[in-house]
């Protein structure tokens, strides 16, 4: 097990150089214009673009660059600087990064703890009329974009904007350390939006693993042992239903961080994925880099969890 | 509230079970009725689709969760198990009356160990500590045969044999010293030699512990050696029932010779051939009219299409029942010329 953990998390970091790699690639190849000529605004003379070049470092050859790049990366942890603002981009995640954790981890919290729920009613219930409304709304929110999603809540609940003025909206985003309650309140939107889409997946996710867990032998074999049929239901059924879902959390915990971006810029919350956004519409290369990276590690860490955990859930999976 | 003396252990009195489903209710079971005498063993026996597992899961209310509709009574020391409360009943679920199912590995929950499994099954209807239902696992263990059990109760089903699965299963039923014990298929899934030694296990702990036993199987030599008595049931009812010296000796009913002429005998001559009986079990939903064996058997006449043959007794041994429209006579002589 030991040196299972240990080769996975060796096959973790090559993938990571491997991202890295990719991305720097990319970004060199893409058209998406010239750094330098960003940077030195509208009538700069070709003197100051080069100047600026050769302060960016845009001068040396490719593989001199991303050489340079990935050393920095891998040996100093030094994810570069904003060709915008020449701020280290490390200082620029790490101020913005409690912002994203609180949105993706209370989001995370949400869709698990609304959708494993839903799906088991639904699975237990099925049929009847609560499972099939909420299975017609777990469509309906499968289906919207969090973008639009995020405009329509801001829309109907927001207290500044919104027809019924409950939930505090955009730009309302306090850290945690200086304010808990404001910090959760102004949260609540973003996470019910960011959860939705995951939370109605697994909640038809969890009810179709459920309602197939639940006419196995074993249950019929836990009601025959005298149990109450809440723990059949809970020990019995749950407990294999849960396994299949463990093995693509990993991967939906990295399309959450994706979804975190939009939902971030929809309510104006300084996080990472905000970060990221402007980045982007500025071709500042290693703000993107350095936030892909980010999301690419986390995926990376998650799956490693996941599969670590699988072996705990499951007793017939043994890693060698 | 005591039994009346002479009353058996379980009574079975015209048990219906019906499955509603989209393409009409399904008459699984469709009006039998047996006794099981405390210490006595009964074989039901029938071909897959006959409706005996679900006589069998029927007695527990095992049943009720996909939906049956059952009426009848199935009477166990003075209660009536079919209006019970599902509460009520699960006092008596693997507590008095305990089920060993057909395949073992499917049986056990796969994610949890052997030894937990049984533990939760001790603790359902013990009040005891997590220490004293762990010491009584590893006994019961013990008693069923599986070598080590004070190291074997942590591993989980897949790490275990086929026939150690089935001896755990058979040790979770006999967790709380049910009174009766029903086996639906409990050798089918093994391999033969296993299959003997399960046998001889079930029968040792029958003796040793007196419970009664249903055992519910498609093979009538499984109950040959076990059963005091035998059921043959087909489509849904019991063609025909006896006690188990009197129905292998002389069977009245065709498909009962049907089933034994499927079986090989050793002593017999090596180019014998089995004959299998022709056709396959008939729909439940929409079973064939007059006596539903009629299109598969070798002797139907034409108005056995019409006439739904009632489960009568022998006059020679009121013991020994068979639904069939052949006059007593003629299926003597057909029984005796084909043997």
């Amino acid at each position: 097990m030991t040196r299972y953990i240990i080769r996975r998390i060796l096959w973790g970091v090559l993938l990571l150089i491997l991202v890295t790699a990719l991305m720097f690639v990319l970004f060199r190849i893409l058209p998406a214009g010239e750094p330098a000529r960003l940077r030195a605004g509208r009538n700069a003379s070709p003197r100051v673009i080069a100047e600026i070049r050769r302060d960016l470092g845009l001068n040396k050859s490719l593989p001199a660059q991303f050489w340079i790049y990935m050393k920095e990366v891998f040996l100093h942890f030094n994810l570069g600087y904003s060709y915008y603002s020449s701020a280290p981009v490390r200082g620029l995640i790490a101020e913005r990064l409690g912002a994203t954790v609180s949105l993706t981890v209370g989001g995370a919290i949400v869709w698990l703890a609304t959708g494993l729920p839903v799906g088991i009613i639904s699975a237990l219930r099925r049929g009847s009329k609560l499972d099939r409304a909420s299975m017609g709304a777990a469509l309906v929110l499968v289906s919207a974009p969090e973008y639009w999603l995020g405009l329509i809540a801001l829309y109907l609940l927001a207290a500044d904007i919104g027809r019924l003025k409950i939930f505090p909206g955009a730009d309302s985003y306090v850290a945690l350390a200086s304010d808990p309650w404001k910090w959760f309140t102004s949260l609540i939107l973003p996470w019910l939006v960011l959860a939705a889409g995951s939370a109605a997946i697994y909640a038809r996710l969890m009810r179709s693993t459920l309602t197939e867990a639940m006419g196995e032998d074993y249950i019929r074999t836990a009601r025959a042992k005298g149990l109450s049929e809440r723990r059949v239901v809970l020990r019995h059924g749950v407990r294999a239903a849960v396994n299949p879902i463990m093995t693509i959390l990993a991967l939906d915990i990295g399309t959450l961080i994706g979804s975190a971006i939009l939902v971030e810029v929809v309510f104006n919350i300084h996080g990472v994925g905000q970060l990221a956004y402007t980045a982007i519409t500025h071709a500042d290369f290693p703000i993107v880099q350095g936030t892909v990276l980010l999301g690419a590690l986390f995926i990376v860490v998650a799956s490693i969890v996941v599969d670590i955990a699988y072996a705990y859930l499951d007793p017939r999976v043994r890693y060698s | 509230m005591t039994p009346a003396a002479g009353e058996p252990l379980l009574r079975v009195e015209d048990l219906r079970v019906e499955f509603p489903t989209e393409d009409g209710v399904v008459k699984a079971v469709d009006g039998i009725s047996y006794d099981v005498g405390r210490g006595q063993t009964l074989g039901i026996v029938g071909e897959s689709g006959s409706g005996k597992t679900v006589a069998a899961l029927s007695i527990l209310g095992l049943t009720r969760a996909q939906g049956a509709r059952t009426t009848g009574r199935i009477v166990f020391e003075g209660r009536d198990l079919v209006s019970l409360e599902e509460a009520e009943l699960r006092k008596i679920r693997g507590n008095e009356i305990a089920m060993v199912f057909q395949d073992p590995l499917s049986a056990l929950h796969p994610l949890y160990r052997v030894g937990a499994q049984i533990v939760e099954a001790v603790g359902a209807h013990q009040d005891v500590s997590k220490a004293q239902a762990r010491k009584r696992t590893i006994e019961l263990l013990g008693l069923v045969g599986i070598p080590d059990p004070g190291r074997r109760v942590d591993d989980y089903p897949h790490e275990f044999s086929g026939g150690m699965r089935q001896r755990a299963m058979i040790a979770m039923a006999l967790a709380n010293e049910p009174k009766l014990l029903i086996a639906d298929e409990p050798t089918t899934a093994l391999d033969v030699t296993v299959q003997a030694q399960i046998l001889a296990l079930l029968e040792r702990l029958k003796s040793e512990l007196g419970m009664g036993m249903v055992i519910v199987t498609h093979d009538l030599g499984v109950v040959a050696e076990m059963a005091e008595e035998i059921a043959v049931m087909y489509a849904g009812r019991i063609v025909e029932t006896a006690t188990t010296e009197a129905l292998l000796d002389h069977p009245e009913h065709p498909y009962t010779w049907g089933l034994l002429r499927s079986i090989p005998t050793l002593d017999g001559p090596r180019e014998e051939l089995l004959t299998p009986i022709p056709g396959s079990p008939p729909s439940l939903i929409d079973p064939p009219s007059g006596c539903h064996f009629h299109p598969r058997c070798a002797y139907a006449q034409p108005e056995h299409a019409r006439i739904d043959p009632e489960l009568l007794p022998l006059p020679a041994d009121p013991a020994h029942k068979v639904a069939c429209l052949l006059e007593p006579q003629v299926r003597r002589g057909l029984w005796e010329k084909s043997a």
